[in-house]
């Protein structure tokens, strides 16, 4: 029987070109090759489908146009936050309420406006560096006690359950209390130092699935090496949970440091943070509410945004994508 | 199930060892509890000397420890710089803490796993929608706008509307009136006038507790459910041709509590340390006020009191859960 | 074979429709079968077919975003559009269901004897506890669970698997059915206690005087069991007859894959010495192309009919029909078997 026409090949599992696959045979480097065109596409569909996620978009916007006005405002905007007001001749003592001129209206001599500016930028740059610091480390432990498991696991785990039975925002207080001067470097490093211990046991539970696949036995075959296994065969596959985990992990140190400087145990003057001024502003929130509530706002808005952009993000990386509608 | 508990506990005993060891240091560094007394004129060095050494100041590092723990565990844990009983202080905050948060809790795990079940049965409806939206929201917004939009916008304005200006029904400052009751108010110091007092104070700091921690359970709850619905175990219930009431509240329910029973009573160790910002907006006498203090002022013995108390909540709670799991799922071997 | 007596189910022209993020997945398209009281019908097809979703159906199992058409009728009963109440009823009494895994389809926090007293109950509300205890530890002893009266208060952990799979039939043949739908229930199982189940259910059947509808993959689980058998493919009923006509004289080229895809012990050395793998994947049941849909993996693929027009499934022998433009030039090949092993070679 060989009159039929003949039996058409498989549609290829994926648009990775006979060329490079050849090219994989041959050398090393051409491993990452194809790794990084298989990488792309992914990128795009991730990219996709977080634009699909509407309120997550949105929310990207926001977020993008509250860093501006964190980080560009104080450079457009007509008053400084050092600049000392003074009332001009003849206004009433309504001068401090917003106006055109001082929008959020003035505070101690103060724009609140420039304040609220300068405070979502000490805000956002405090953030950073927590989840900068707190999402490398709780990484590295994860990845360590997931990986190489038995003893190393065991200490690792222990420690972090141990970093998780005192309360952070009390140990942050406690050490913070002692630094005198321009301490928002310290506070920040301070709360990274408590804030580890989330990401570290997500990336742990990744580790001690994915070091089992094939991929990883294969690699281990050939005898890469274990940071080698680590870094580069691992590593990269537990991105998604990472930038999710990082992502919520901004809006969670912007809320933390919040709350110590409110209750006012964190940041110091020379520094401000919207929690600082919250704390001045507290008193007078009833009788002068934009001091108290324009910061207010500004925190309600970054902690919205994150968290959708957070949900987005999971969304988008989470494979278990095809939900049936109702 | 006996031998579980105590080797759990043995495993615990060593945690809250290295915890306040971890206390201690950050405490020691926490600044100079005689700050004052030392920047101030005409203190006699003998007196800071006196006082150095009732604080245990003046020994190395590791005897001071020693000592502060030797006597801890007796139940002796020391005097604040201010010379009074740590423990009294301590334990009356705790007290004013459990009156807020207890009761909390209980609303938002109630609320929130109702919610969270409804939502999972219902996935999709409006119903679903409403509270999955309503919840993100909530559960995104800082404890801080919750607790001043309730203080300082809704309680006027509701109090302005039940015409209570003069006499407030919905109190904002405090767990009870100050000289609510004494001898030229006898009337006031019954078991109902008191009852009355707190519950009008309670109201909006419950109130903020509960709006921030439901959310948090409605969403986990309905994750947790629509997880044990889709189960294999599931279909096999309807397959059986049972109502569905049974097959949600025995089948799928019975399964989705193991995990959300563990979160809650994790979140309940966390509790005592955890409604600082509440406390302090609604201006209560609670634990948060105390550590608030302590690290202000520089008390040593009232911090490690603080963290102590905290610590041990903690790990007592993860233990109920532990063994909670263990009586929930039959498949964990005692 | 009984055809002249009525059949106990008989289903027709039944649709299943899921709506996606990705577009409508059309897991069942029109497919019609029927089950006569004591027959064993084997379904055949592999995963994605339609094969699971339709038995689905039957139980009103599947979620409340399906659109269901068609008729499934039981003893001359409509189940399509019955109340819950009613089809609750039905469910576990007239139809009852074996799944799959049965490592995850007991509940795991109760005892096997409470999950069988549960599914007695649903049906026997005058029992009382003594009566239900009693049929439970009847009913493992049914299904072969040594010492089952004190099995009976032992959590499904306690059990092995193919143990469980008896609990899980034991379960299903509580209220004497007269359906058992079997959804591929030894494929989760150890080859050596695979037989066991199947031997079991065989039993039952005589004992029960039910009728089972017997899912598979796997050819070889339905070849010395079922009555008739029916192959599936892309959501369609390609091939159907008695297991002789599917087995010796397949009128559809996929039927024949099939047969070429499980080890057999042959005298002839050249033929089925070495498994023949299907080329190529199902098609996507979300936009599925016109035309015959294996056509794109089929050695008859004539590349113009096959691919332009779904050929209808049409009579080819006494009780036999295939659905294949083609099923003409296979009736006339001198072993129909080795097709896929010719392009091979």
């Amino acid at each position: 029987m060989t009159d039929h026409p003949p039996i058409p090949k498989p549609e290829p599992a994926s648009d990775i070109s006979e060329e490079i696959l050849l090219d994989t045979l041959a050398d090393h480097d051409s491993i990452e090759r194809e790794f990084t065109v298989e990488q792309r596409t992914q990128w795009k569909t991730i990219a996709r489908r977080f634009s699909r996620h509407k309120p997550a978009m949105v929310s990207l916007v926001v977020f993008t146009l509250l860093v501006l006005f964190a980080f560009v405002g104080p450079f457009l905007w007509k008053f400084k936050y050092d600049q000392v007001l003074k009332k001009p001749a003849g206004a009433s003592n309504d001068w401090i309420r917003p106006s055109w001129t001082h929008p959020f209206g003035v505070q101690k001599g103060y724009d609140v406006l420039a304040l609220v500016m300068r405070g979502t930028q000490y805000s956002i740059r405090i953030a950073l560096v927590v989840v900068v610091l707190s999402v490398t480390f709780g990484v590295i432990v994860g990845a360590v006690a997931g990986y190489f498991r038995g003893g190393v696991d065991n200490a690792l785990m222990r420690f972090t359950d141990l970093m998780l039975v005192i309360p952070y925002l009390a140990a942050v207080a406690a050490l913070q209390r002692n630094v005198k001067g321009s301490t928002w470097l310290y506070l920040s490093f301070f709360l990274a130092m408590f804030a580890w211990m989330g990401i570290a046991r997500v990336i742990r539970g990744e580790f001690l699935s994915l070091r089992e696949k094939e991929f990883v036995e294969a690699a281990r075959s050939v005898g890469a090496s274990a940071p080698r296994i680590i870094f580069r065969h691992i590593l990269p596959n537990t991105i998604g949970p990472i930038i999710v985990n990082a992502t919520l992990a901004v809006g969670a140190a912007v809320l933390g440091e919040a709350a110590l400087s409110f209750l006012g145990l964190g940041v110091k003057p020379p520094d401000t943070s919207l929690g600082k001024i919250i704390e001045v502003g507290k008193g007078k929130a009833t009788t002068y509410p934009n001091e108290f509530w324009w910061p207010v706002l500004v925190l309600c808005l970054i902690s919205l945004t994150i968290n959708f952009i957070g949900d987005g993000l999971r969304d988008a990386f989470d494979p278990k994508q095809n939900r049936v509608r109702a | 199930m006996f031998s579980f508990i105590v080797r759990r506990i043995l495993v615990s005993i060593p945690l809250l060892f290295l915890a306040s060891f971890i206390a201690f240091i950050l405490v020691v560094n926490t600044g100079d509890p005689l700050e004052d007394l030392r920047t101030k004129q005409n203190v006699p060095k003998g007196q800071i000397a006196l006082q150095e050494h009732r604080l245990g100041l003046d020994k190395p590092f590791f005897e001071r420890y020693f000592s502060w723990l030797g006597h801890a565990i007796h139940g002796d844990w020391g005097r604040t710089v201010k010379d009074k009983a740590v423990w009294d202080q301590i334990s009356r905050s705790l007290g004013v803490t459990l009156k807020l948060v207890v009761f909390a809790e209980i609303c938002s795990v109630l609320i929130g796993v109702t919610i969270g079940i409804i939502s999972a049965v219902k996935q999709y409806s409006w119903f679903d929608h409403g509270a999955t939206t309503g919840s993100f929201l909530l559960y995104s917004l800082p404890v801080l706008a919750v607790g001043s939009f309730l203080k300082f916008f809704l309680a006027i304005r509701l109090n302005r509307l039940l015409g209570r200006e003069k006499n407030p029904l919905l109190k904002t400052i405090g767990e009870s009136t100050a000289n609510f009751c004494n001898v030229r108010k006898p009337q006031n110091c019954g078991f109902i006038p008191a009852t009355t007092d707190f519950l009008t104070h309670a109201a909006l700091p419950t109130l903020t507790l509960v709006l921030i921690t439901f959310a948090g359970y409605a969403r986990f709850a309905r994750a947790t459910m629509l997880e044990t619905l889709n189960a294999d175990y599931v279909r096999t219930a309807r397959a059986k041709g049972l109502d569905e009431k049974r097959v949600i509240l025995k089948h799928a329910f019975r399964n989705a509590l193991i995990p959300v029973v563990t979160v809650v009573s994790i979140d309940f160790g966390g509790l005592i340390g955890g409604a600082i910002l509440t406390e302090t907006i609604f201006e209560w006498k609670g634990m948060g006020r105390v550590l608030v203090d302590a690290v202000t002022k520089v008390d040593p013995n009232l911090l490690l009191c603080w963290f102590a108390v905290t610590a041990i909540a903690v790990v007592l709670f993860n233990l109920v859960a532990d063994i909670l799991y263990a009586v929930l799922d039959p498949r964990i071997r005692l | 074979m009984n055809d002249e007596v009525a059949p106990i189910l008989s289903v027709k022209d039944l649709t299943v429709e899921f709506p996606t993020d990705d577009g409508v997945v059309r897991a069942v398209r029109g497919i019609s079968f029927d089950v006569r009281p004591r027959d064993v019908l084997g379904v055949v097809g592999e995963s994605g077919c339609g094969k699971s979703v339709s038995s689905m159906a039957i139980m009103g199992l599947l979620p409340k975003s399906a659109r269901i058409t068609g008729s499934i009728k039981f003893r001359d009963r409509e189940l399509i559009g019955l109340k819950p109440k009613e089809m609750r009823a039905v469910r576990g009494r007239q139809i009852a269901m074996v799944f799959q895994d049965p490592m995850t389809a007991m509940n795991p926090v109760y005892r096997v004897g409470w999950q069988l007293g549960e599914a007695i109950k649903a049906h026997n509300k005058h029992f009382d506890k003594k009566q239900i205890r009693s049929r439970s530890i009847e009913l493992l002893n049914m299904v072969g669970i040594p010492q089952a009266s004190t099995r009976v208060d032992n959590y499904p952990h306690e059990f092995s698997g193919g143990m469980r799979q008896r609990v899980m039939i034991a379960m299903a043949i509580a209220n004497n059915p007269d359906v058992l739908i079997a959804d591929e229930p030894t494929t989760a199982l150890d080859v050596t206690v695979q037989a066991q189940i199947l031997e079991m259910l065989i039993d039952l059947k005589d004992q029960l005087d039910a009728a089972i509808v017997l899912i598979t993959h796997d050819l070889g689980v339905v070849a010395g069991i079922t009555d008739r058998m029916q192959v599936m493919y892309a959501g369609k009923v390609v091939e159907s007859g008695t297991a002789e006509d599917v087995f010796y004289t397949p009128r559809m080229p996929y039927s024949i894959g099939l047969l070429g895809s499980i080890p057999v012990h042959t005298q002839d050395p050249g033929a089925g010495a070495r498994l023949k793998p299907i080329g190529g994947a199902p098609p996507s049941l979300i936009n599925v192309p016109p035309g015959c849909p294996f056509s794109p993996r089929c050695p008859l693929s004539d590349g113009t009919l096959c691919e332009t027009v779904d050929p209808p499934l049409l009579r080819v022998g006494p009780g036999h029909l295939a659905a294949c433009h083609h099923s003409d030039k296979l009736a006339a090949m001198e072993d129909p078997l080795r097709l896929f092993s010719a392009v091979a070679e």
